[in-house]
Order: C-alpha cells, then sequence, then structure tokens
C-alpha cells in the first residue's frame, strides 16, 4: 500500500450506515478528518507485512474445543427476557422487520 | 479495632477476618464509609451495593462462627469493573446503551469472586466499553486520580485503580484488551496484572476485542494481587478460549521474592524518545535495583514491537465493530426512537445505536468497519494480522534469551483531564508499552517505581514474561517491591495527598 486513501464524509455516512449508526449529518466532517489522521498511522503495518509470514488471529492454538454433553442449568425464559426494552408473548418485540407496502 | 481498616491490605484483612480480631461486616463498613467519604470527589463507583456487601460480609462471619475454613480472601472488599456482569446489579460498561440492565447471570470471574468469600463493594467507572486511557470516554463522566484530582486515573479500568490508590478497597477486578489494567495501576501508583490470555475466564466480561481482552488483579501490593490471581484464574468450561492448563503458583512466587541469577531483559524499542525523562529516570534506577538483587540484567531487541500500535488500532477496532453489534436495542439495553412514526427495525438500531455510544466508541466502529470491509481488508486487517504474527516471534525469540523483560509500562505521568480528549491518536499513544503483550497472548504487570521529580506523580515498570509463566511476573515484581520499600521506608501510596 503505497498511500493511504482519503476517507470522505460521503465514505463515514455509508460505513455509519453499514454499522447502524444514525451519525447526524453535521458531525459527518469530523469523524472523517480522525479517521483520516488514524489511518494514516496505522497503515505503516503494510511495510513489514510481507507475503511469508502467516496472520494470527488469536494467541492460543485452540480448535474444536468441545465439553462434555450433559445438561445444566440454564437461564429461563423470563430471566432471558428481564434486560429487554420490550416483550410480548413471553418474546423479545422488536419494531417492523418488513417495508409497509 | 482501633486500626483504620481501610488502611490494611487483602492479605492483612483476611487474616485479621479469620482470627476474629475484626469482623467481616465492620471491614466492609470501614471501607463503604470511606467510599461515602472520598468517591463524590474521585468518583471510582458507578453502583455501590452497600445491602449486598453487607449481606456478603455477614455470611463470611457466620462461617467463621460455625468453625469453617475460610478461603484466603474471605472477608476482603473488592471493587468490580463495570464491564463484568453481576446477578441483579447494574452493569454499564460506562455506556449509555446498558443504562439501567441488570444482568440475569454471574460472570465466571464474579462467580468465583462470591464462591470464596470475597465481599463486592459495588461497580467501577471505565472508559464506555473499554476504550480508553482516561475514563474520559464513561458515559457517566470522568474518575478522578487520588494524587492529583484535576488528573486522569488512567484507563479504561481507572475505577478500579482509583478505588485500590483512594482506599476504597485494598483490591479490584480490572480488563486489560491493550493496557487498561497495567497503565492504570502506572498512573496511580498501584500495582496490575494481565494474567497470560485464557488464564482468566471471559464468560460474563461483556466483549470488547476478543481476542485481546483478559481480566486480571488490581492491588496496592504484589502479594495481594496474586492472591487474588489464584482466585479468579483457571479453565472454564463456559469460556472456550479458557486455556486448559493449571495455573502457575503465584502466591508462591510473590512470597519468594528472589531474583538471584535471573535474566532479565531491558526492551530496546520501549523506553526512548517519546517517553518522559521522569519516567526513564525511575526505572533505570530500578533496574540498577534489580542488578544490585542479584538479576543479570541485558538490553533485548524486539525490532517489531514499534508497528504494535498500529496493528493494535485495526485488530481492535475490528474486533470491536462486530462484538458490539449486539447493542442495537433489540433483547437488551436502552432503545430509542421507536415511538416517532413507524420505523423499521433498522432505523430503531440505527437511533438506538448513535444515542446510545459515545464519540470514541462510534469512531472505532466505523473504524473498524472500514478495516474490515472488501477491498480494505488484506491491506489493513489482513497486514495486522501478520504484525501480531511478528511481535508474537519477537516475544519468543527475547525469552531465548531472558527470563522476563522490562519496559516502562506508560510514557508518561498522569495527564491532565481534558488535555488529549479531542486527539484520539495522542491519547492512543498511552499503551505503546503495554500492546505487545495483549497482541501474542503474553502475561504482564505494573507496578510502582517511584515519583516522578518533574511532576512528584506515580511512574509504573511493566515486566513480561512468557504465555503461562504469569509467576515470574510477581516473583520479580515482589522481590522488587520490597527493595523500593526498604528504600522509601513506606509504601508509595502514603505520599499521595490525603483525600
Amino acid at each position: 500500500m503505497s498511500e493511504t486513501p482519503s476517507i470522505t464524509r460521503d465514505d463515514v455516512a455509508h460505513l455509519a450506515r453499514l454499522a447502524r449508526i444514525d451519525v447526524p449529518p453535521e458531525q459527518l466532517d469530523h469523524y472523517a478528518e480522525q479517521l483520516q489522521v488514524i489511518l494514516g498511522a496505522v497503515a505503516q503495518v503494510s511495510e513489514i507485512a510481507s507475503e511469508g509470514v502467516p496472520p494470527m488471529s488469536h494467541p492460543l492454538p485452540l480448535v474444536n474445543v468441545f465439553r462434555e454433553d450433559v445438561v445444566r442449568p440454564t437461564l429461563s425464559n423470563a430471566e432471558a427476557l428481564s434486560g429487554a426494552p420490550s416483550v410480548e408473548s413471553e418474546r423479545f418485540r422488536v419494531p417492523r422487520i418488513l417495508d409497509e407496502e | 479495632m482501633s486500626t483504620d481498616l481501610t488502611r490494611l491490605t487483602a492479605a492483612e484483612i483476611a487474616a485479621v477476618v479469620a482470627s476474629g480480631e475484626a469482623s467481616a461486616v465492620e471491614v466492609a463498613q470501614a471501607h463503604l464509609d470511606r467510599i461515602t467519604a472520598v468517591d463524590e470527589r474521585v468518583h471510582a463507583f458507578l453502583h455501590v451495593d452497600t445491602e449486598g456487601a453487607l449481606a456478603a460480609a455477614s455470611a463470611v462471619d457466620a462461617r467463621r462462627a460455625a468453625g469453617q475454613t475460610l478461603a484466603p480472601l474471605a472477608g476482603v472488599p473488592l471493587a468490580l469493573k463495570d464491564v463484568m456482569t453481576q446477578q441483579g446489579i447494574p452493569t454499564t460498561c460506562g455506556s449509555r446503551i446498558l443504562e439501567g440492565w441488570r444482568p440475569p447471570y454471574d460472570a465466571t470471574v464474579t462467580a468465583r469472586l462470591k464462591a470464596a468469600g470475597v465481599v463486592i463493594l459495588g461497580k467501577t467507572n471505565m472508559d464506555e466499553f473499554a476504550m480508553g486511557s482516561s475514563t474520559e470516554h464513561s458515559a457517566y463522566g470522568p474518575t478522578h486520580n487520588p494524587w492529583d484530582l484535576e488528573r486522569i486515573p488512567g484507563g479504561s479500568g481507572g475505577g478500579s485503580a482509583a478505588a485500590v490508590a483512594a482506599y476504597e478497597a485494598p483490591i479490584a477486578i480490572g480488563t486489560d484488551t491493550g493496557g487498561s489494567i497495567r497503565q492504570p495501576a502506572a498512573v496511580t501508583g498501584t500495582v496490575g496484572v494481565k494474567p497470560t490470555y485464557g488464564a482468566v475466564s471471559r464468560y460474563g466480561l461483556v466483549a470488547l476485542a476478543s481476542s485481546l481482552d483478559q481480566a486480571g488483579p488490581c492491588a496496592r501490593t504484589v502479594l495481594d494481587t496474586a492472591l487474588l490471581h489464584a482466585t479468579i484464574a483457571g479453565h472454564d468450561p463456559l469460556d472456550s478460549t479458557s486455556a486448559p492448563v493449571p495455573v502457575p503458583d503465584v502466591v508462591g512466587a510473590a512470597r519468594r521474592a528472589d531474583v538471584r541469577g535471573l535474566r532479565i531483559g531491558v526492551v530496546k524499542e520501549l523506553g526512548g524518545e517519546g517517553y518522559q525523562a521522569g519516567v526513564r529516570q525511575r526505572f533505570d534506577e530500578a533496574v540498577d535495583i534489580l542488578t544490585g538483587l542479584g538479576a543479570e540484567v541485558v538490553e533485548v531487541s524486539c525490532p517489531h514491537f514499534p508497528y504494535a500500535l498500529a496493528a493494535y488500532y485495526l485488530i481492535l477496532p475490528s474486533e470491536c465493530s462486530s462484538n458490539l453489534a449486539k447493542f442495537d436495542g433489540m433483547r437488551f439495553g436502552v432503545r430509542v426512537g421507536e415511538d416517532d412514526g413507524s420505523p423499521s427495525v433498522e432505523q430503531v438500531m440505527g437511533r438506538t445505536r448513535a444515542a446510545g455510544f459515545g464519540d470514541e466508541t462510534i469512531r472505532r466502529i466505523i473504524l473498524g468497519t472500514y478495516a474490515l470491509s472488501a477491498g480494505y481488508y488484506d491491506a489493513y486487517y489482513g497486514s495486522a494480522q501478520k504484525v501480531r504474527t511478528l511481535i508474537t516471534r519477537d516475544f519468543a525469540a527475547a525469552f531465548e534469551q531472558v527470563d522476563v523483560l522490562v519496559s516502562p509500562t506508560a510514557p508518561t505521568t498522569a495527564f491532565k483531564l481534558g488535555e488529549k480528549l479531542d486527539d484520539p491518536l495522542a491519547m492512543y499513544l498511552n499503551d505503546i508499552a503495554t500492546i505487545p503483550a495483549n497482541l501474542a497472548g503474553t502475561p504482564g504487570m505494573s507496578l510502582p517505581v517511584g515519583l516522578a521529580p518533574e511532576d512528584g506523580l506515580p511512574v509504573g515498570l511493566q515486566i513480561m514474561a512468557p504465555a503461562m509463566a504469569d509467576d515470574r511476573l510477581y516473583n520479580v515484581g515482589a522481590a522488587l517491591e520490597a527493595a523500593l520499600l526498604d528504600r522509601w521506608g513506606r509504601p508509595i501510596l502514603e505520599e499521595a495527598p490525603s483525600l
């Protein structure tokens, strides 16, 4: 990577939409400016990340962690719903998930 | 008993409770009184559970009266970082989005503390979702450093460190993703340990970056951190990243405190330019003390460490953007903007997250979303993962030559509240020496080694060891602590102004 790509206010708006955060329009420039500075600093990772180096996602080389197949106590329905903003018929109640036509 | 119970160490409190010299209820009440007296100014706590603490203390007294054997920390009060769930007790992670949430279950750490008779006083302040180095990113206002109330207590676990430094609790739980236990310890004159990744269960620890997060002990002495480490560590089937290996004898190591013949490496890349003069001076003096105690000190190079900060600020935001996706106002926490028209679920999520998250959290989620997006993934996240390998190899090569590594914990002493709030990059630099251990998953300790001559504020020294060799931290830390105490004549926190 030779140059850090620039981040525009439109990029921030797009990323915020992907992340489901309604960033107010008047803050988009502020975030764009700060993210540009941060990206400029972190882009140096590409200087030493050469082909032959394997990526590392985790400090422990653990794979396929199993436990004994035994029944153990879990949260009751009421406990699982205890922190919900809205509950109906013993379920999480959410806003509409389909478009109104 | 006429002694001020809040001045005792955890080991001393456990002894007086076990002997009956003081009851656990008296000990808990003394600390609750101390919190009432000073926390309005320090603001270490977000929630104080007076009733629960006194009930837990009373249960310890009852067990003792019944002739039962008490665990090593039974009756000792503790402050719990607000990122760890405790059943029925508000857990906010320093965020508005979890305001009022009471978890229906205990974290494994919380459950182990309760089982050991530790008395949980309350939940401590922190940067939102543990992102920050000053607690200024808490939605509930910053914590103030007991050494100077105008200064930051470090972060993200500034509340836990300040509670311990202000004698509100002898021990506290912190979590460390890039330095959030060690850097607050350094700037408050206390001891903090990030155990080996996987040593302490993450079940019930609200995740920031799952491959980096690790809970650990905060205290005023090395022995107290060891006692707390031994209480919370060990394999947990509820956390699939928990290491299925025995916990090293950290308490025995803290009591051994003998560095004769030990090889200690000073990391060449941590401590030069960018480090405050007084920090360097106290660090160099401490290294001389270790030499005087019979350790063999050499300089060691970790050539890729200068890239750790850059790798971290790609890996952390990436993992954070994914982990924090669950805070969407659907199943728990706050929901915003539902009554405005007939909004879709996505609109409510967007409104909830904009209202519920603070500036720094939003910045990092957006950065992570960018780093993981198509077209940039290999250049950013992929490269950062390779740097992580190189840093882990640096540690491995260094530990071929030496038993432990040392460096200053943080480049400066505590800075003023507000000083770096508008400059994210300057804030990130506070973690420059602590981040490598998180990337590699290796353990680290910070302990106080004096006051910087220019500002009279505490300086921390960091000890780093290979994975699963956490006992070495305690051995070296306790040896250095004893030698410094000999030189000073009294613990460093006695130098702090009284609150």
